[in-house]
């Protein structure tokens, strides 16, 4: 059997006396997408920043391909393959989108001072795959003609798509979304759809999303997790959590 | 006692004593990044303007043939108070509200600015050298025997104490009894989240400007009797320790601030006992880097979650 | 005109009054020992009248002054410069031209005016160090002034205590202000924007302390004196040669002596300077570490999530730009042949921030004519000078409020894709 992709079990987290995370455990396999959802204020994103390593969580363990990753701080859990978006859109704003994506490939650079700045060959070609690579990624998304516009200027939408492309670019495993449909009209999702199945059909990666638009997530999951008040509440097929009692309750209120 | 012992005791007192202006001036800082999370830059300035207000009205009355000591200070202490809080006001007025919700460098860098521009003005106004008072308040109490060490704790310092105490006591009641202290209170918690309840945050943020500055001007009028002399450039130094104060207390925490300046007070007057006297200002810088490398949120802040 | 406004401007110049009634209206003076106050003199009282009516006048007209500006473009600098100067042909010819001008120009000038475009250039350079701190890696620096100290007695020290020359102290200074902005930066640059801001400022008054306390070895107050001036190939600008058989510049081509030679000879290493300045800032923006300041800038955390640490690349902003500095203070020294701490006041850090938040973070243009304006401008306005700091502080506040992204913001670097 090949090792989960993402194998988290028991992650809490505490804020002092607060508990924003209460015991959840998860697994990502490879080429999935599953959803995480809850009503607003679950600790979803907190979980995110767990596993992202923005906050180091309290108690838990999380594996990243049979790998410990709880405790590493947030960019060397990145360069291990697992990348995140965020509620808000962070770019580099007042940077041409095609800069962007080539900061996310920092590390695949040629950094040292005097290559840069003699031109060496190594540096060269390295520039040059990047560029190639960015490229690549940003016609998938379909901002290719954007590329030396400011990245503060694009529309919403395509912000969005942005930080997706940006993400990729850094070749991860992992790819997390935080609440990607939030703010894009009905068009946007659908194409937001397509992208998010591509990624995972063509491109082979994981996915895992926290998401508020039923449509979506129901539409794309293969597996869904329902967290409410940081607890988890249940998991399993789109179909066993739409019908799941405690979920209806969570999200209706009692009837 | 030992000789030494003495010695350090007097410098305790004189810490003690430098230690509660420092405080009176770091509630200001941290009052007012406790409710919309910036430093002042030119809240030193605004205890140099104290000063040179308190400077103004005693010359002026002693001029005029004012006797009663009493009444002179207290004609200061209300002229300074008032003259610092429009100060105050109109900087908070005219440099940051218009700046309120941009990133943090242009906030600071207009504060950098108005510092300038007030040190200046007072140039232009007043002179830039030195300008000294008579000693006003003098003598004090001493004990210990003349022939081997006096600690002495003067009257002016006796006033400073009592100053600052009642002006905490003030303070501390209006925080948290009065209607307008509670609102100040939520300001600092959830600036956004006590606009919607409807309270006229604008108005909480200028009082909190004003309250600083009236605290500045007492300091103001405390250490210019203290030291006799005041020039334009006081106010910088001074800021900056009582920044360091701040921190060192916990910014947003006025009990913080009150230690912080306490703790500065005294850590200083103790390294002046032993390195020579320039060396002091290292001390306050120094004591701030160290503070916020080890504890950046103060002795008695609450460490701050970083959202993301 | 409502009733609203009228007690706005009533309100307003009441509080002018207020502001400047004592500390205005009244002189401090010191006869004897006594202090006495003055009433105002009749120009002050001027002063005063003057600022409450424009104030008042502002307030009740306010509305229609703020629309009156609001027609005013906003003066986009970039747009002065004629369309066919920008086109991509003619920047090569351009730069040419500029250096050309800049190489000759100086043989044609007073000495007083090539002395002042040395100073000018000083703080170009810092401007431009300080611009990667600041501009482009975002990290707000108020103690500058300290690696351009390190920088200056590095050279005074060298020079003084093992003869070393100009030309070896100059990377020497730079590595030393570098180390200096690396020690400090590691523990530092993890803290908050505004808490940065004083730590470093706190670090700048520190070392203006430590120089001017620490007179066995810096001299204190009184500096260092005697600081010898660059040579030429061993040549000196001197009428006599200083050192035991060294030559002088004249008598070595047979020209008669002038001051003037020396004071080209700095200009002209100063123009070099920048220039290698100006072309290493310009590859640094351009390779994966300047793209990583900037991004540090508009996002921190975006960067951590990808992968950026951002500790190295702030000490990397940092060093780099305390190295800058450090350059800076060494041909400072060299230029004056005498340093004091008096030099190096946080005010200094302040100017050369303002240089860098007036030109527009980031841009190396922008901060470049900045630079020029800030220095050349209180020569051109000298019956001013006395309101210059004054002015100064005022432009900042106005600035901020009303172009806080700088005269000329920077203009991107538009990349070429490969061809598919």
């Amino acid at each position: 059997m090949s090792q989960l992709l993402l194998d988290v079990k028991n992650l809490t987290m505490r804020f002092g006396g607060l508990v924003a995370v209460n015991g959840v455990s998860l697994e990502v396999k490879d080429k999935e997408i599953v959803s995480v959802i809850g009503p607003n204020g679950a600790g979803k994103t907190t979980v995110f920043n767990c596993l992202s390593g923005f906050y180091i969580p309290t108690e838990g363990s999380v594996m990243l391909r049979g790998e410990q990753i709880a405790g590493l701080k947030d960019y060397q859990i990145s360069r291990k393959g697992l990348v995140r978006t965020f509620q808000h859109v962070r770019l580099f704003a007042k940077m041409t989108v095609i800069e962007n994506m080539l900061v996310a490939q920092h590390r695949h650079l040629n950094t040292g001072l005097l290559s840069g700045l003699l031109k060496t060959p190594d540096y060269k070609r390295k520039e040059s795959e990047a560029m190639d690579r960015a490229a690549y990624w940003l016609k998938e998304v379909g901002l290719l003609e954007f590329a030396n516009r400011e990245a503060g200027n694009l529309s919403y939408g395509q912000q969005r798509r942005l930080e997706i492309a940006r993400c990729m670019v850094t070749q991860p495993e992992l790819l997390m979304l935080d609440e990607p449909a939030a703010g894009l009209n009905p068009n946007e999702t659908k194409e937001l759809d397509e992208l998010i199945i591509k990624l995972r059909d063509e491109h082979e990666i994981s996915i895992l999303l926290i998401e508020h638009d039923m449509g979506l997530v129901m539409g794309i999951s293969d597996r869904i997790y329902v967290i409410a008040q940081g607890t988890p509440l249940a998991n399993g097929l789109p179909e066993e959590v739409k019908n799941h009692p405690d979920v209806i309750k969570a999200y209706l209120g009692e009837e | 006692m030992s000789e030494f012992s003495l010695y350090l005791l007097q410098q305790l007192i004189n810490g003690l004593t430098i230690g509660s202006t420092y405080a009176l001036i770091a509630i200001g800082y941290t009052m007012v990044y406790g409710i919309i999370g910036m430093i002042n830059f030119a809240h030193g300035e605004i205890y140099m303007i104290g000063s040179y207000v308190t400077f103004i009205v005693i010359a002026g009355l002693l001029g005029m043939g004012m006797v009663s000591l009493p009444i002179i200070l207290i004609i200061a202490l209300v002229v300074a108070i008032f003259i610092a809080s429009t100060y105050g006001w109109t900087v908070e007025r005219v440099a940051y509200r218009p700046l309120r919700g941009s990133n943090r460098l242009i906030p600071l860098i207009s504060a950098i600015g108005m510092s300038i521009f007030l040190q200046n003005f007072v140039v232009l106004a007043q002179g830039s050298r030195d300008v000294a008072l008579p000693p006003q308040i003098t003598g004090g109490w001493s004990f210990g025997d003349p022939s081997n060490f006096e600690v002495s704790v003067s009257y002016m310092q006796m006033m400073i104490f009592a100053a600052t105490f009642v002006t905490m006591t003030v303070l501390t009641l209006f925080i948290s009894r009065s209607r307008m202290g509670r609102a100040c209170r939520a300001c600092s918690e959830d600036l956004g989240m006590t606009n919607l309840l409807g309270i006229d945050t604008n108005k909480i943020i200028a009082l909190t400007f004003i309250i600083g500055a009236a605290l500045a001007a007492v300091a103001g009028l405390l250490l210019g009797l203290y030291y006799g002399v005041v020039n334009p450039f006081i106010g910088f130094i001074a800021g900056l320790k009582a920044f360091t104060a701040a921190v060192l207390g916990g910014i947003g925490s006025i009990p913080g601030a009150v230690l912080g300046g306490l703790l500065l007070g005294v850590t200083e007057a103790m390294t002046a006992a032993f390195f020579p006297a320039e060396y002091k200002d290292v001390v306050a810088f120094s004591l701030l880097v160290l503070i916020l490398l080890v504890r950046p949120s103060g002795l008695l802040g609450k460490p701050e979650v970083e959202k993301v | 005109m409502t009733q609203s406004k009228f007690y706005n401007a009533i309100f307003a110049a009441g509080i002018t009054f207020i502001l400047a009634c004592l500390m205005i209206g009244v002189k401090l003076n010191t006869e004897g020992t006594t202090l006495t106050v003055e009433g105002a003199t009749a120009a002050q009282w001027g002063w005063i009248i003057g600022g409450i009516t424009v104030v008042f006048f502002s307030q009740l007209f306010s509305n229609q002054i703020d629309s009156a500006f609001g027609k005013l473009p906003k003066p986009a600098v970039s747009q002065l410069v004629p369309q066919s100067l920008k086109s991509e042909a003619m920047k090569p010819w351009l730069l040419a031209g500029v250096i050309v001008i800049m190489l000759i120009w100086p043989f044609m000038a007073s000495r007083g005016a090539v002395d002042l475009a040395t100073l000018t250039l000083i703080y170009i350079m810092l401007g431009l160090g300080l611009n990667i701190v600041v501009g482009l890696a975002g990290l707000l620096d108020l103690g500058f002034v300290a690696f351009y100290a390190v920088g200056a007695y590095t050279y005074a020290l060298l020079s003084l205590y093992f003869g070393l020359s100009f030309w070896i102290c100059l990377p020497l200074s730079a590595a030393l202000a570098a180390l200096f902005g690396f020690l400090l930066g590691f523990p530092v640059l993890r803290l908050r924007g505004d808490y940065l801001a004083i730590v470093t400022l706190g670090f700048g008054e520190i070392i203006r302390i430590l120089l001017n306390n620490w007179t066995a070895v810096t001299g204190g107050p009184n500096g260092i004196s005697g600081i010898a001036k660059p040579t030429l190939f061993g040549l000196e600008f001197t009428r006599k040669a200083k050192t035991e058989g060294a030559e002088t510049f004249h008598a070595f081509f047979d020209i008669s002596y002038s001051s003037s030679y020396k004071v080209i000879f700095l200009y002209l290493i100063a123009v070099v300077l920048v220039i290698f300045l100006i072309y290493l800032i310009n590859r640094l923006i351009r390779m994966p570490i300047g793209r990583a300041w900037e991004a540090l800038r508009e996002d921190e955390i975006a960067c951590r999530s990808l992968g950026l640490n951002r500790t190295a690349i702030k000490l990397s902003a940092f060093t780099i730009g305390a190295s800058t500095a450090g350059f800076a203070g060494c041909f400072f020294a060299a230029r004056q042949g005498f340093i004091s701490p008096e030099s190096f006041i946080f005010i200094e850090s302040a100017i050369i921030l303002a240089i860098v938040v007036l030109g527009g973070m980031g841009s190396q243009v922008g901060v470049i004519l900045a630079a020029i304006v800030m220095t050349i401008l209180p020569e051109l306005a000298r019956e001013f000078a006395e309101y210059r700091m004054l002015l100064f502080g005022l432009l900042m506040v106005v600035m901020m409020r009303w172009r806080p992204e700088g005269l000329l913001p920077m203009k991107r670097p538009q990349l070429e894709l490969n061809k598919q």
